[in-house]
């Protein structure tokens, strides 16, 4: 037996034992575990479950055990991801620290950044949010405007983020913020501070689907120490979009999370259409349904290929953006087809007269719109595959 | 709990395909089979390369080395498709190691394969596989019948879309012992030499510039010892064979996608108008980007199809229909594309990227197509 073998067998072994039942089944957006100063947890198994994860550093599976992850290699980091699968094991926790912040501070941070930010994401503990996009800057990230005004010992923000995500939850930020205005890329820098700053605001936004998952978010004068700068001044756009790669994964993954709660399609179509001699009873929506699931099953495998050559070294840089546009377009194909199958049923705004699932399929319906928007828009993806992967002119 | 799949190449694997690369690049290009075409070639290959790949291992590939093959598997013959579909290379490499070659060496008798196997590894032998009846892929509607005789059998009925059955010097014959019409029970392998008495060959030239043949079978006598596997059996044989010769093919077509796709890459950049590269026009740029996710999920799916073969998991087929589903209409897109995005210059017969076209639409129908497979990928999955 090889090590990566006797590894497997133990990693099934400890999930066997430690991982509650209860957590070994579909996991409903709302019960999801964030972590931060405030943690709520929908039942006693998630803190559970939680603080197990938490001591074996399997939060954040491949960090260094001194920032409190548990420093398995990619090989190891694989096999671990797929006996969760296999067992169905919920995502103990969820947050931006993990997905996209902790990626950039293990590689652009001093150790000092890294020993005071790391360990409190690992454990849960503190919950960060996003400030890139802003009123003026969606697209073309690199003409945003939030100020950073170098005041000797401390910085001086002050400008307008937008579409940050659960940034009335957030304990924390990182933040693109302008340091020089005579050039574009080169003018930006990466800070992190305290949402709990004086000055800082946040309006919740309401949107299409009725949820208020972003957030307007304000600067007036916020005082940020200089220590909490990542990288060089100046130096932040080639942060900024080695973080936007980690949010891509993460953005392309929607849907995926281990365990997840949303209907597949081909037992919606079979429930709303009917069976005929064991048949999706329409065949037209019969065969797109096929298709459908065909190309998911197809993102999968290239999910786990890519997850493959990364362990051997071999990743293909211009995934990310591939990633995130099928994924975000395969998820708002996906329930298309299922309003087209549910009929007027997955119509229904609220109130009586529609099962819950129905009322639900029509908010996800509404909020899948913007996966392809977040992150990158699926034209900006289809731009850097252009230029990065394929090597076509400006 | 055991390991998923790998989904990468293994290190011999890519020796392997670089050699591949190697062979069709320098002995194969396109030019070889415009040769062929234009001289009116009647075998359609050169039988010098065939012998020459067989030398090097690879029409033996599926066969187990005690009959001289090299047993490299799946995954092996996969890697050599995919380079020989970058060159549109014409051998019997469909007909005889990926479809004869397996079927007689798990079905055939010890009689049957110390006859044919090694001379399959040797190249001397082409071996072709005739089982369609139609113009579209049917592989239970089988009406040729074989009836029992004293000694034998005699075989009677027409055959469609033999490929190289023009120039094979046996043939497997899928004939009908039992059953209705359409019902994969009662079906029946036969081993036949083509000089049997009462077969009859029209040779069919393809768009692809390859061939096939039309066999018609009027009483032909065979002896009992030509049934290759049981009586009435025969689909049980077949169906894995057919989910093999699916991916094979589904690697072939990855391997032109992504030439053809290279190819309209490189003309993007190279061709100017408005004073600038084509490719610098965002209307291209989006139209390459999204080949390139389908090509990428098209070799997600052909590998993992592969390796399914070779661990015989019991996923195979639902993985064989995924890999030939997504390589019919990744290979679709991308030769349309590809047309297109020459412009008039992809509409002559001297530019090489028409050649892609033509080759993808007989490769998407042989074995069936998109929608053959999307079918029966639902009835796989229960739905």
């Amino acid at each position: 037996m090889t090590m990566l073998d006797s590894f497997r067998t133990d990693t099934r072994a400890w999930l066997e034992a430690n991982c509650p039942h209860s957590m070994r089944t579909p996991l409903p957006d709302e019960e999801r575990v964030w972590g931060g100063r405030n943690p709520s947890f929908a039942q006693p198994d998630s803190k559970l479950w939680f603080d197990c994860m938490v001591e074996r550093g399997w939060t954040v599976p491949r960090w260094p055990r001194e920032y409190g992850g548990g420093g398995l290699t990619p090989e190891e980091a694989l096999i671990l991801t797929e006996e969760m699968q296999s067992l169905n094991c919920r995502t103990p926790l969820f947050g931006f620290g993990i997905s996209m912040l902790g990626p950039v501070l293990l590689q652009y941070g001093t150790i000092a950044q890294k020993a005071e930010h790391l360990p409190p994401i690992a454990r849960g503990e503190i919950r960060w949010c996003q400030g890139y996009s802003e009123p003026g800057a969606g697209s073309d990230l690199a003409s945003l405007q939030t100020r950073a005004e170098d005041c000797g010992d401390h910085y001086l923000v002050n400008g307008q983020k937008i579409w940050t995500s659960y940034a009335n939850y957030a304990d924390w930020i990182f933040c693109l913020v302008r340091t020089d205005t005579t050039t574009k890329q080169g003018g930006i820098s990466f800070l992190l501070f305290d949402m709990q700053s004086p000055g800082v605001e946040t309006r919740p936004i309401k949107l299409i689907s009725g949820g208020s998952v972003f957030c307007e978010t304000f600067f007036d004068n916020v005082q940020v120490p200089k220590r909490n700068l990542i990288g060089k001044v100046n130096g932040g756009w080639e942060i900024a979009k080695q973080l936007l790669q980690h949010e891509r994964g993460m953005i392309s993954r929607i849907g995926r999370a281990i365990g997840g709660t949303v209907p597949s399609v081909e037992i919606v179509a079979r429930k709303y259409l009917g069976d005929a001699d064991g048949r999706i009873a329409d065949p037209v929506l019969r065969d797109a349904v096929a298709q459908h699931v065909m190309n998911d099953h197809a993102f999968e495998l290239s999910l786990r290929r890519a997850g493959q050559e990364s362990a051997v070294g071999a990743a293909n840089g211009g995934t990310s953006s591939m990633f995130k546009y099928y994924g975000t377009e395969q998820n708002k194909r996906k329930f298309e087809l299922i309003l087209k199958c549910v009929g007027m049923n997955a119509l229904g705004w609220e109130g009586e007269g529609f099962e819950p699932e129905e009322l639900t399929v029509c908010r996800q319906w509404l909020r899948s719109k913007g996966n392809s928007i977040e992150g990158g828009t699926s034209e900006i993806q289809l731009n850097v595959i252009a230029k990065n992967v394929l090597g076509l002119p400006e | 709990m055991i390991a998923q799949a790998a989904l990468v190449l293994t290190e011999e694997e890519t020796m392997l395909k670089q050699s591949a690369h190697d062979f069709f690049t320098q002995k194969m290009p396109i030019n070889t089979l415009r040769k062929l075409r234009d001289d009116n070639d009647p075998v359609g290959f050169d039988r010098e390369r065939w012998r020459e790949m067989a030398a090097l291992g690879w029409a033996g590939i599926l066969i187990p080395e005690e009959y001289g093959g090299t047993a490299f598997g799946y995954r092996g013959i996969g890697q050599i498709f995919e380079e020989s579909g970058r060159q549109l290379a014409a051998s019997p490499l469909v007909s005889t190691a990926l479809t004869a070659a397996p079927l007689i060496a798990v079905g055939g008798s010890a009689a049957q394969k110390d006859d044919a196997l090694t001379a399959i590894a040797t190249g001397e032998r082409i071996v072709a596989l005739a089982f369609e009846e139609g113009s579209r892929h049917q592989p239970c509607r089988i009406t040729t019948r074989a009836e029992r005789t004293g000694a034998g059998y005699r075989l009677s009925g027409n055959k469609t879309c033999v490929l190289d059955g023009h120039v094979a010097d046996q043939l497997i014959v899928v004939a009908r012992t039992g059953a209705a019409d359409d019902d994969p029970r009662g079906l029946t392998l036969f081993l036949v030499d083509t000089r049997c008495e009462g077969i009859t060959c029209q040779r069919t030239t393809m768009v692809d510039s390859r061939n096939a043949a039309n066999l018609q079978f009027s009483n032909v006598e065979v002896s009992a010892q030509a049934v290759l596997g049981e009586c009435n059996a025969g689909y049980n044989l077949l169906e894995p064979v057919l989910d093999g010769a699916r991916s094979g093919l589904a690697a072939e077509m990855l391997g032109s996608a992504l030439e053809a796709f290279d190819r309209t890459r490189a003309y993007l950049n190279l061709r100017t108008q408005f004073g600038v590269p084509i490719g610098s026009f965002q209307a291209l740029k989006h139209r390459a980007a999204l080949m390139f996710c389908e090509i990428e999920l098209t070799k997600s799916a052909v590998i993992a199809a592969l390796s399914a073969l070779d661990e015989r998991t019991s996923d195979l087929a639902l993985l064989a229909s995924l890999a030939k589903a997504k390589a019919s209409e990744t290979l679709e897109l991308v030769s349309n594309e590809a047309v297109q995005l020459h412009g008039g210059i992809g509409m002559t017969d001297a530019e090489e990227i028409g050649f892609f076209l033509k080759r993808a639409r007989v490769a998407q129908q042989l074995f069936g197509d998109a929608s053959f497979h999307r079918d029966r990928y639902a009835k796989l999955r229960g739905f």
